[in-house]
C-alpha cells in the first residue's frame, strides 16, 4: 500500500496554486488539502495523480470570516477549527455540533472543510451541511472565479461540478437568524465511522410556528440534498411529535437510497425516518 | 520523480533527509530516520498506530507525506521518557496493564499525550471519544482508559 | 496440585515485557533490517477462481531496482505448504496450497508471482507490470451450496467428518421434546494490529537459513521447513521477535515465509516481506464460517437425551497447516459442559473460493458454544423453565470428574475433562454478578419500553494439550537468571508468566529474570503458543526446572551456611535459614560463582547453577467458564449495545491475576466483534468486500463495555504440579452465545438470533419479523 510516484509542489500563495493546477491539470494534477481522504486513496492506488499541489503552506486561506450575512470558509480551514463556534449565533453552534461527528480528532486536526466538499463523499457531514444550508461554493481557475450553488455542486458519489483546473477556494454559508433552531442526528456503526445516514434539520421559530424549514439528508442517496416535501410538512406547523413523525415519514418516502451488500434500501429508509424525527425533536428542545 | 531535501525535527533532533514525495511520513520516520517506535498498522488512516505529534497535534503519520513535514517538530514515543524517567503515561500504561502485544501502544501514548496536553481537564466522556480514534486488538480497551485517566491525574498534580 | 503458599504466583506484578514496548524499542518484524536486503512483493490473484494460463514477467523485470520476479515455474521444485502433524492429513493432501499458484488460482489474493526489488515502493510498482492470462471458472461462494470441483475430478467437499457416541436415533424417537436450530456463524478472524512479516537470511558461511518474524510455533514450523526445503534441522533457524498480536492466525507457516527463505538462498541477499493491511485481509487465515443444522432431544424432566448436528464448514480455497483441526474441534467440544448420552455430528468439510480458513482464538468452540447454548435457551423456553435451571439439570457434576467422552470412530482421541465443578462456578457467578437482581431490573426496564435483556453461555475450554515441553534455567555469576524456553510470545505476557513461575519455584528475584522464547537455535524443542498451551505446558516445564535449580542451589548453600538443606529457604534470590531470617545469608550469585566451571569448590558437582527439565503429559487441562451479557437494542436503528459483560472463569491456578483478566477482557471484546461487528463478506462472484479496516469493523473503545471478571481456582488441573489451566480463550468462547441470548431476551422472542454477526441491518430485519419494526 505504497502510493505511486508523483511530483510535489508547495506553493505559498493562492495565485501560485491556481497557476500550478492549471499547468498540471492534464496530468491529473490535484490539490492536496488535509490529505485525509486523498492519501488513503493513493495508498490503495485508486488515485495516482501525477502532481500534487499542497495548499497547506498558503497562510491566507486558513481563516473563517464573517462577511455581511455570510460565513466565509477558506480552503485551508481544518475541521478542528469548528470545535468551538467560529461565529456568534446559531450557525457557529450548529457547526460545532456537527463537527463532533466527523471522523476522529487526529483526522479533524488535518482534514479541511473545503476538502470534504471537493471529495464529495455522500456521507460527509460538511456536504450535508452545505446542501441543507444552500452554501455557495467559489471555484477559481486561471480563467476566473465562479460561484456554484451547493445543489449543483454535488453530482454523484465523489463527483462534483469542479473542473480539473478549478480549485474550491471558499465556501459561503448564510448566517442564521437568532430564532433559528436546529438538530443533527446520524447513525454510524462505531465512533468516527462514516455515517450510514444523517439528518440535519433547521428552522426559524416565529410566533410558535416553524418557518423556513430545511431538512437535509446525507449518506442516503448518491449525494446529500434537501427534502422539500418533508420541509413543507414542517413549515407553518406548530412543533409537535405528530408533525415531526409526519415529516420524517414523508422524508423516508421521498428518498431513493443507495444499497450495498449489507444494506438494503429499506434499512436506510428506516434510518431516515428515525433520524429525521430525532433531529426535529432535538431542534424543538 | 525529483527528491526533496527536507529537515525534520524528531524529538528535538534534526534529521536532514532527501525524500521522494510519495514516501509517507511514517515511512520516512521509520526507514529514513531510523525511529521505529512509531508503527504502521493499516496505512489507510483507520488504526492510529502511526499517531505522532506534529507541532503538538496528534496526527496520523500514514496520512501525510514526509515532504509535508519539512521544518516541523515531530514527537514520537521515543521522546516521551526523559532519560530513565518514564512519562506519566508510560508509567500508567505499565502499572495498569494497558498493553499486551504493545503494537498499538506508541500510537495510543502519543494520542493521549496530545489530547492531555491540549486539554488537561478533559472529561471522561470526551476522553473515551478521543481515544476511540485508535484501535487495539488485545486489551479490550478498559485498561487503556484506566491508564490514561491515572496519567491525567498525575499530570494535573504536576 | 497448587502449592500451599503462593508468594509470587497470582500477584499482579508489572510485566517483564513492558519496558521496551512503552519506550518504542520493540523489535517487531518491520523493525528488523539487514544490510543489502531485498524487498518482496506478491502479485495476488484478482480472480476468485480461474485457470492460470500464463504469467508475463518481462516488463516487471525491466523496472529499475527489480532484481528478480518469480512465478510457479521458477520454484517448481518446491512442494505445497505442508501440514503440521495431523491424523486426517493424508486424504487432505491434494488440497494444500503451493507458495505460488500452479495452474489455478482459487481465491482473490492467491499468490501468483513474487517480485524482489531494492525497495518496497519499487517492488509494489513492479507488480503492476506483470500481466497474467487467466480463464475464469465458476465460483463456489459458500459451503452449503452444491460442491464443485477443486480440480478436475476432485470434489470441493474435502471430507465428510463425523464424531459420534451412544445410540443416535432412539433418543430422538423417545424424546419428550426436540429442539431444532438452523444457525450461521460469520467469517471473521484475529486481525492483529501488526500485519505479518518475514525476513529470510542465508548465512553463507554456515549455510544456515534464518527466518525472522516467526511466531506462535517456531519449532514446529522449523520441522515443516526441514521437510519442505530438505535441510537438516540445524541448518534452519527461526527467530521470534516482538509480535503484534497472534490470536491463532499469526505464526502458521504461510507461502510468504517459505518464499523469503528460498529467495534469500537463491538470490544471495536477505529478503524482507511486510504484509500490507489490504493483503492481510485477503491472505491471512480467516475462520468461523459455519452453517449448523442441529437438534437436541430432552426427556420430560428437561434432561438431555441426545444431540445431532450436521454442519457445513467453509474452509476457503485450500487446506492449510491445521488440516481439519477446526471442524474436528467444533465437533468434539459441541456437548460442552453438559451430560449428553448420545451424540452424532457430521461435518461437510468444504472448499470455497475464499481466503483459506484455520484457527482463530477458541477455534471451533466459539462456534459450537453458540450452537449448543442457543438450543439450551430454546429448550428452557419450550419447557417453560428458567434458562439457568435447564442448564443446572444437565451440567456434569463435580463427582463425575474426570469425565470421559469417547467417540465411536476409530482413531478419534477421547476427551477427558480433568477436573471441574461447573455448578459451583455457575452459582458463584450468579451470586457475584447478582443475576436475579439483574433480571428483575431488566424486566422493569422492559416494562418501561426499553429493549433490554440478558443472556448467558456456559462452556468448557481445552488447554495444555501435550505432549511435552522443556526449559533450561541458568543463573550467572551476577545473579541474572535466564529462563530458556521453547514457548512463544504473541503478546499475552509469556515472559511475565514464566518469570513468575520461576520466581515462585526457585525463590528468585523476579526482576532479575530474562525469559527467552521462540529461538530454535537456542533450544532444540518447543511447543510454542497455540491452543492455550503456553502457560500449562511451558509453565509446567519451567516450574519443574526451577525446582531442580533450587535443589542444586540449596545443596551448595547448605555447604556454605553449614546448615542442612531442608532448613533453608530462598526468597528474592537470597538463601537464608528459615527459622532465622535475619541470620547469615548467601545469594544465588554467590552460589553460581561457587559452581562456575573451574571453581575449586565444585566438589563432584556438575558445573553451573543451571538445570534442564521437561513436562510430559498426554492429557489436556479443561478450564471452564460462564458468560453473562446485557444488551440494549435501539429499535430505530437496530443497533445492539452491550451494556455489561461478565465473565466467570475457573483457571485452576492463577499465575498473574492482572494478566489473566487482561486475557479475558481482551478476548471478550474480540468476541463482541464476532458477535456484532466483524464480517469478511464476499460477493457472489467471490470478491472480498472487507479488505480495509474501514469495512471490517474491529470494535473501538466506544463499543467495548466494561467487562467484569470473576476468577476462581476451584478445580486445579491434576495434569500438572501447579494445577494450571489455560486462560487465553476463556474470554471469547461464550460471547456470541450470551449476546444472542440477551438479544432474544430483550425482544421477547427466544431463538430469534440465528446468524452472526448481528449487524444493525440484521437486527432490524429480526425486529420486522417479530412485528417490532415500524
Ligand atoms: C478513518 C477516517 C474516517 C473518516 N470519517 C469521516 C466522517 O465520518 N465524515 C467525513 O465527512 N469525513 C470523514 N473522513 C474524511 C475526512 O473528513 C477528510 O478530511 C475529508 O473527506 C477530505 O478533506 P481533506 O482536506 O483531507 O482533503 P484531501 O484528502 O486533501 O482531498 C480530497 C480530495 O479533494 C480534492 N481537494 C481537496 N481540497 C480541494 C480544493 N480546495 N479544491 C479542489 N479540490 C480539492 C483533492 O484533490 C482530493 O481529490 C474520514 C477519514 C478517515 C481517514
Ligand atoms: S497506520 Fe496510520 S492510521 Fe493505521
Ligand atoms: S496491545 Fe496489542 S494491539 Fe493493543
Amino acid at each position: 500500500m505504497k502510493p505511486a510516484s508523483f511530483n510535489y509542489h508547495s506553493p505559498s500563495t493562492l495565485e501560485e496554486a491556481i497557476t500550478l493546477l492549471a499547468r498540471f491539470a492534464e496530468d491529473d494534477g490535484r490539490i492536496l488539502a488535509g490529505g485525509q481522504s486523498l492519501t488513503p486513496t493513493m495508498a490503495f492506488r485508486l488515485a495516482r495523480p501525477g502532481h500534487l499541489i499542497d495548499i497547506n503552506n498558503i497562510e491566507d486561506i486558513k481563516a473563517v470570516l464573517v462577511k455581511k450575512d455570510k460565513l466565509v470558509i477558506g480552503a485551508g480551514v481544518r475541521h478542528a477549527k469548528f470545535h468551538e463556534p467560529v461565529c456568534d449565533g446559531p450557525l457557529g453552534l450548529l457547526l460545532s455540533r456537527v463537527v463532533e461527528n466527523i471522523a476522529h480528532l487526529p483526522i479533524r486536526l488535518r482534514g479541511t472543510f473545503c476538502g470534504s466538499l471537493a471529495h464529495a463523499d455522500p456521507a460527509s457531514e460538511w456536504c450535508a451541511v452545505a446542501a441543507t444550508l444552500d452554501a455557495k461554493l467559489i471555484a477559481k481557475s486561471t480563467s476566473g472565479e465562479r460561484e456554484i450553488e451547493a445543489q449543483d455542486f454535488f453530482e454523484t458519489v465523489m463527483t462534483t461540478a469542479l473542473k480539473e483546473n478549478e480549485m474550491l477556494v471558499e465556501v459561503h454559508l448564510p448566517l442564521l437568524p437568532t430564532n433559528t433552531k436546529f438538530g443533527f442526528e446520524e447513525f454510524s456503526r462505531r465512533a468516527g465511522d462514516f455515517a450510514l445516514t444523517m439528518a440535519l434539520v433547521v428552522w426559524e421559530e416565529n410566533g410558535g410556528k416553524i418557518k423556513n424549514a430545511r431538512i437535509g439528508l446525507g449518506g442516503v442517496e448518491d449525494r446529500p440534498r434537501r427534502i422539500l416535501a418533508a420541509e413543507e410538512i414542517l413549515n407553518n406547523a406548530v412543533p409537535s411529535d405528530e408533525v415531526f413523525r409526519k415529516a420524517a415519514e414523508i422524508a423516508a418516502d421521498n428518498v431513493d437510497p443507495i444499497e450495498d451488500h449489507a444494506t438494503p434500501a429499506n434499512y436506510r429508509r428506516d434510518l431516515v425516518k428515525a433520524l429525521t424525527r430525532r433531529a426535529c425533536e432535538q431542534a424543538s428542545m | 520523480m525529483e527528491k526533496h531535501d527536507i529537515k525534520l525535527t524528531i524529538n528535538g533532533k534534526v534529521y536532514d533527509v532527501s525524500v521522494e514525495p510519495r514516501r509517507t511520513l511514517v515511512d520516512v520516520i521509520r526507514d529514513q530516520c531510523g525511529q521505529t517506535g512509531t508503527h504502521s498498522g493499516c496505512e489507510h488512516g483507520v488504526c492510529g498506530a502511526c499517531t505522532v505529534l506534529l507541532d503538538g497535534d496528534p496526527v496520523r503519520s500514514c496520512l501525510m507525506f514526509g515532504v509535508q513535514a519539512n521544518g516541523k517538530e515531530i514527537r514520537t514515543v521515543e521522546g516521551l521518557a526523559e532519560g530513565k524517567n518514564l512519562h506519566p503515561l508510560q508509567q500508567a500504561f505499565t502499572d495498569n496493564h494497558a498493553l499486551q502485544c504493545g503494537y498499538c501502544t506508541p500510537g495510543f501514548l502519543m494520542l493521549a499525550a496530545g489530547v492531555l496536553e491540549k486539554n488537561p481537564d478533559i472529561s471522561d466522556e470526551e476522553l473515551v471519544d478521543a481515544l476511540s480514534s485508535n484501535l487495539c486488538r488485545c486489551t479490550g480497551y478498559a485498561n487503556i482508559i484506566t491508564a490514561v485517566k491515572a496519567a491525567a491525574e498525575q499530570m494535573r498534580a504536576g | 496440585m497448587a502449592t500451599a503458599k503462593k508468594r509470587i504466583l497470582g500477584r499482579r506484578l508489572r510485566r517483564l515485557e513492558d519496558p521496551p514496548l512503552i519506550n518504542g524499542k520493540g523489535r517487531f518484524a518491520d523493525d528488523i533490517n539487514f544490510p543489502h536486503q531485498l524487498h518482496m512483493r506478491i502479485l495476488r490473484s484478482p480472480y476468485a477462481h480461474a485457470e492460470l494460463i500464463s504469467v508475463d514477467k518481462t516488463e516487471a523485470l525491466k523496472v529499475p531496482g527489480v532484481v528478480d520476479v518469480w512465478e510457479y515455474k521458477d520454484i517448481a521444485d518446491l512442494g505445497p505448504i505442508d501440514f503440521r502433524a495431523d491424523k486426517s492429513a493424508e486424504e487432505l493432501k491434494a488440497f494444500r496450497q503451493y507458495c505460488l499458484a500452479k495452474d489455478r488460482v482459487r481465491y482473490v489474493g492467491d499468490p501468483i508471482a513474487a517480485v524482489f526489488a531494492e525497495d518496497p515502493y519499487i517492488a509494489e510498482d513492479a507488480v503492476e507490470f506483470i500481466t497474467i492470462n487467466a480463464d475464469p471458472l465458476p465460483v463456489i461462494s459458500s459451503a452449503d451450496q452444491e460442491p464443485g470441483e477443486f480440480k478436475p475430478g476432485l470434489s470441493s467437499e474435502a471430507g465428510l467428518l463425523t464424531h459420534s457416541f451412544g445410540e443416535t436415533e432412539r433418543p430422538f424417537e423417545d424424546a419428550y421434546l426436540v429442539v431444532e436450530v438452523d444457525l450461521r456463524t460469520g467469517r471473521h478472524s484475529g486481525v492483529p494490529m501488526e500485519t505479518r512479516g518475514a525476513i529470510g537470511v542465508h548465512n553463507k558461511a554456515s549455510d544456515v537459513l534464518e527466518l525472522y518474524g516467526a511466531a506462535k510455533i517456531p519449532h514446529r514450523n522449523r520441522d515443516t521447513l526441514v521437510r519442505m526445503l530438505n535441510r537438516a534441522p540445524a541448518k534452519i533457524h527461526l527467530h521470534e521477535g516482538h509480535t503484534g498480536g497472534g490470536f491463532g492466525i499469526r505464526g502458521e507457516l504461510y507461502p510468504e515465509d517459505v518464499l523469503v527463505l528460498l529467495a534469500a538462498e537463491r538470490l544471495g541477499r536477505p529478503v524482507k516481506w511486510i504484509e500490507d493491511r489490504q493483503e492481510h485481509m485477503m491472505a491471512a487465515n480467516q475462520g468461523r464460517n459455519q452453517h449448523h443444522m442441529a437438534q437436541m432431544a430432552f426427556d420430560k424432566d428437561g434432561k438431555i437425551l441426545g444431540m445431532k448436528d450436521e454442519f457445513w464448514h467453509d474452509q476457503g480455497a485450500y487446506v492449510r497447516t491445521h488440516g481439519a483441526n477446526v471442524p474436528n474441534r467444533t465437533m468434539c467440544m459441541l456437548t460442552g459442559a453438559y451430560r449428553v448420552p448420545s451424540f452424532r455430528a457430521k461435518c461437510h468439510f468444504r472448499l470455497t473460493n475464499k481466503t483459506p480458513a484455520a484457527t482463530y482464538r477458541a477455534p471451533g468452540r466459539f462456534e459450537s458454544t453458540f450452537v449448543r447454548e442457543r438450543m439450551m435457551d430454546i429448550a428452557a423456553d419450550r419447557f417453560g423453565i428458567d434458562r439457568i435451571e435447564i442448564r443446572r439439570r444437565n451440567l456434569i457434576g463435580a463427582d463425575e470428574m474426570p469425565f470421559k467422552i469417547s467417540f465411536d470412530e476409530p482413531g478419534l482421541e477421547a476427551l477427558i475433562f480433568d477436573s471441574g465443578d461447573y455448578l459451583t462456578l455457575l452459582d458463584k457467578a450468579l451470586d457475584h454478578f447478582q443475576w436475579e437482581a439483574l433480571e428483575t431490573s431488566l424486566a422493569k426496564r422492559r416494562l418501561n419500553g426499553e429493549l433490554v435483556g440478558c443472556g448467558l453461555g456456559i462452556f468448557v475450554e481445552e488447554s495444555g494439550k501435550g505432549p511435552v515441553d522443556g526449559a533450561r534455567i541458568s543463573v550467572d555469576n551476577n545473579g541474572d537468571i535466564e529462563v530458556l524456553t521453547g514457548g512463544a510470545s504473541v503478546g499475552q505476557g509469556f515472559e511475565t508468566t514464566m518469570g513468575q513461575i520461576t520466581a515462585e519455584a526457585l525463590g528468585a528475584d523476579y526482576n532479575k529474570i530474562t525469559v527467552i522464547h521462540g529461538q530454535t537455535d537456542r533450544i532444540p524443542y518447543g511447543i510454542g503458543a497455540h491452543a492455550a498451551r503456553a502457560t500449562v505446558m511451558t509453565g509446567s516445564a519451567v516450574n519443574i526446572t526451577a525446582q531442580k535449580v533450587k535443589e542444586k542451589a540449596l545443596d551448595v548453600a547448605s555447604e556454605m551456611l553449614q546448615m542442612p538443606a531442608d532448613t533453608l529457604e530462598i526468597e528474592n534470590s537470597v538463601v537464608f535459614v528459615a527459622e532465622n531470617p535475619s541470620g547469615p545469608t548467601v545469594s544465588l550469585a554467590e552460589i553460581a560463582k561457587r559452581l562456575a566451571p573451574g571453581s575449586r569448590d565444585l566438589g563432584g558437582r556438575e558445573p553451573n547453577l543451571s538445570a534442564e527439565g521437561f513436562h510430559n503429559t498426554s492429557e489436556s487441562a479443561f478450564p471452564y467458564g460462564v458468560h453473562f451479557a446485557v444488551v440494549k437494542i435501539d429499535p430505530d436503528t437496530g443497533h445492539v449495545k452491550v451494556e455489561r459483560f461478565m465473565v466467570g472463569y475457573d483457571v485452576g491456578c492463577v499465575v498473574n491475576q492482572m494478566l489473566l483478566e487482561g486475557q479475558l477482557v481482551g478476548g471478550c471484546v474480540q468476541g463482541i466483534g464476532g458477535a456484532l461487528f466483524e464480517e469478511f463478506s464476499y460477493s457472489e462472484e467471490g470478491e472480498p468486500l472487507a479488505v480495509t479496516l474501514a469495512d471490517y469493523l474491529l470494535p473501538t473503545m466506544d463499543c467495548a463495555p466494561k467487562v467484569e471478571c470473576m476468577v476462581t481456582e476451584d478445580a486445579p488441573s491434576p495434569t500438572n504440579l501447579l494445577g494450571l489451566k489455560g486462560g487465553g480463550e476463556g474470554g471469547i468462547n461464550g460471547v456470541a452465545a450470551a449476546i444472542a441470548g440477551a438479544i432474544d431476551n430483550a425482544i421477547g422472542k427466544v431463538g430469534a438470533v440465528t446468524q452472526l454477526p448481528v449487524t444493525p441491518q440484521r437486527m432490524k430485519q429480526i425486529l420486522y419479523e417479530i412485528g417490532l419494526g415500524e
